[in-house]
């Protein structure tokens, strides 16, 4: 079954902004789903589509085959959100922001209660339960929003960039509960502007560009389509001239670092022989970028505005 | 049927959610919501009431304290139901609260009750707030205690209304004091709070027949010594009327989304 499915989605603000220009987009159920793309790409506005925040201009979506334009309270009570911005009131506190979006879902008082409970306590807020919202740091409204969104348990969990301005060990252990309630059966979508996230997270993914969808795929064909990777390596001394490497990319940056640009087909015991034989040592190599992250410029640099379709 | 029944029991939990969160924003910031009003009528008492009531005398054998007394109510209760919607509706979207709602299975009717029934509890409990001080100075009769609930309540609702529709069109907090400063507050002095319309020279009554906060006044003035400057059918039929109209509107512009979504 599908989650979540996209039909000609298209929007045009008041403004005249045209912020989705007909995005088609299936997510499958238990699926844990990358939607990338650069500022204003339409990723937001998707979402808010979704979620009711936003009115479509046209185009349909279902959601767990059910069609928000014919049953719409049905379909709202399958998504859990967790938004970009943050969206609860300053003055209450987690306790009641939780509870009572539980109550707004229709979940009995007692039960709501103890959900929150749960919730709270699994983001590391029942301390602070009692605390006026505005009071609660950067990392801490975020994790509220994610309590909120969950306590209603939904099938569907979006998060809008749930990991901005969140600390590497909350991340981490962000990540690991994702994973767990993905495990369990949730569907997730998610934006991110930490590629390395999408990467290590999400099996598919699509990428959305200017109010298209620029790529959809599996995460592994995504990543199969990048036709090269460049390598940096460190020298133990310096290095007099640029080594001749036949049919490879080599930019000497520093007299210690050079990088080194493979296709998908060389390998790299050639590169380490021609620089042993010029009797450089090297000490040690990484990756230039993350390999999404390098797909991702691409795909969006090269897309002309206005244009359709996947990368070549 | 029994999803239908399900449906239903998660609807009233929601719409109970709204309404607690409502009345727990007034207990809360109650200074700001309870205390004016009866601060305000108290002063109405002391100076209209006391000072100048003495040399005005009475309106139809009803000494002048006695006969301000339900327009005094009247007063507090449409401000201050006007002002808890305009202000809670106001704030939930300029804090973007107003999201948590609408991400929700609540069909927007009862959004709109839930704001609307906040709108009713502070109007009642600043109405009662304000009987409370007006026994302090004054007695008054009851002839017809439902007569008063109902017009109370329709009034309550008419102003709950109004502050909802100010807050979907309002984008500034100017936008939510304009309305109370040059059209609410006007119409409450020339309802007939202070007066009988019957005082006033014939153009100026017929004016006043065009105010609905007269008919407002004297039906819940009515409820109390039996006595109306306005036909009370005329009067009880514009006010359901009123309440109809608004809710209609109101409904309308939150399902579109009007204010609150792009
Ligand atoms: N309320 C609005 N009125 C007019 N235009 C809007 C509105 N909201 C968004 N837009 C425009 O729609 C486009 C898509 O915005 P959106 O917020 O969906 O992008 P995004 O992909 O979420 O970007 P980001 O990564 O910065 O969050 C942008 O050009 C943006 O300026
Ligand atoms: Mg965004």
């Amino acid at each position: 079954m599908l989650a979540l499915s996209l039909r000609g989605l298209t929007k045009t603000y008041k403004n005249g902004n045209q912020a989705l220009k007909g995005i088609d987009l299936d997510v499958e159920e238990g699926d844990f789903f990358a939607l990338l793309g650069p500022n204003g790409a339409g990723k937001t506005t998707t979402i808010g589509i979704v979620t009711s925040l936003v009115n479509k201009t046209a185009g349909h979506v279902s959601v767990f085959g059910i069609d928000t334009d014919l049953e719409l309270e049905r379909a709202k009570s399958c998504i859990g959100l967790i938004p970009q911005e943050m969206n609860f009131n300053m003055f209450e506190t987690p306790q009641a922001i939780v509870e009572n979006q539980a109550g707004f879902y229709g979940i009995p008082r007692r039960l709501a209660r103890e959900r929150t409970e749960k919730y709270l306590r699994q983001m590391q807020l029942w301390d602070r339960r009692k605390s006026m919202a505005r009071s609660l740091s950067g990392g801490m409204k975020r994790r509220l929003m994610i309590a909120r969104a969950l306590v209603h348990e939904p099938r569907l969990l979006i998060l809008d960039e749930p990991t901005a301005g969140v600390d590497i060990e909350i991340r981490r252990s962000m990540w690991e509960f994702l994973t767990e309630i993905n495990a369990a059966g949730t569907t997730i979508i998610l934006t991110t502007h930490y590629l390395e996230e999408a990467e290590s997270l999400c099996r598919n993914i699509a990428i959305i560009d200017r109010g298209h969808i620029a790529m959809h795929d599996t995460m592994p064909n995504v990543l199969r389509r990048l036709q090269s990777e460049v390598f940096v390596l460190n020298l133990h001394d310096p290095a007099a001239a640029v080594p001749a490497l036949p049919a490879m990319g080599v930019k000497q940056i520093d007299p210690v670092t050079l990088e080194v640009e493979l296709n998908k087909d060389q390998d790299l015991n050639a590169v380490f022989a021609v620089l042993s034989a010029a009797g450089l040592r090297v000490m040690s190599m990484r990756n230039k970028v993350n390999r999404l992250e390098e797909l991702f410029m691409r795909l969006v640099s090269q897309e002309a505005p206005g244009a359709t379709g996947s990368v070549p | 049927m029994k999803v239908a029944a399900s449906r239903a029991t998660e609807n009233l939990i929601g719409f109970m959610t709204i309404l607690r969160r409502e009345y727990d924003r007034i207990i809360r910031i109650w200074g700001q919501t309870l205390v004016p009003p009866a601060m305000t009528s108290t002063l109405y008492f002391i100076i209209f009431g006391g000072l100048i009531g003495a040399r005005v005398g009475s309106f139809d054998g009803i000494p002048y304290m006695q006969f301000i007394a339900p327009g005094l109510i009247m007063m507090a209760v449409i401000t201050t139901s006007y002002g808890n919607v305009v202000s809670s509706f106001f704030g939930a979207k300029f804090g973007k609260h107003i999201e948590e709602l609408l991400v929700a299975p609540l069909p927007p009717s009862l959004i709109l009750l839930g704001y609307l029934g906040g709108g009713l509890i502070r109007g009642l409990l600043v109405g009662a707030l304000v009987t409370v001080v007006t026994l302090l100075f004054t007695h008054i009769r009851v002839d017809h205690p439902w007569l008063v609930v109902a017009s109370v309540v329709l009034t309550s609702l008419t102003f709950a209304l109004g502050g909802f529709i100010n807050a979907v069109f309002a984008k500034t907090f100017d936008q939510i004091n304009w309305f109370p400063t040059f059209v609410l507050t006007p119409l409450t002095y020339f309802g007939g709070v202070f007066y009988s319309i019957t005082v006033l020279p014939g153009w100026a009554q017929s004016l006043s027949h065009a105010n609905p906060v007269l008919y407002m006044v004297n039906t819940f003035r009515y409820g109390f010594y039996s006595r109306s400057d306005v036909n009370l059918t005329v009067a009880w039929s514009l006010m359901v009327a009123t309440v109809g109209v608004l809710f209609a509107l109101a409904y309308v512009l939150l399902k579109r989304g009007t204010g609150v979504r792009d």
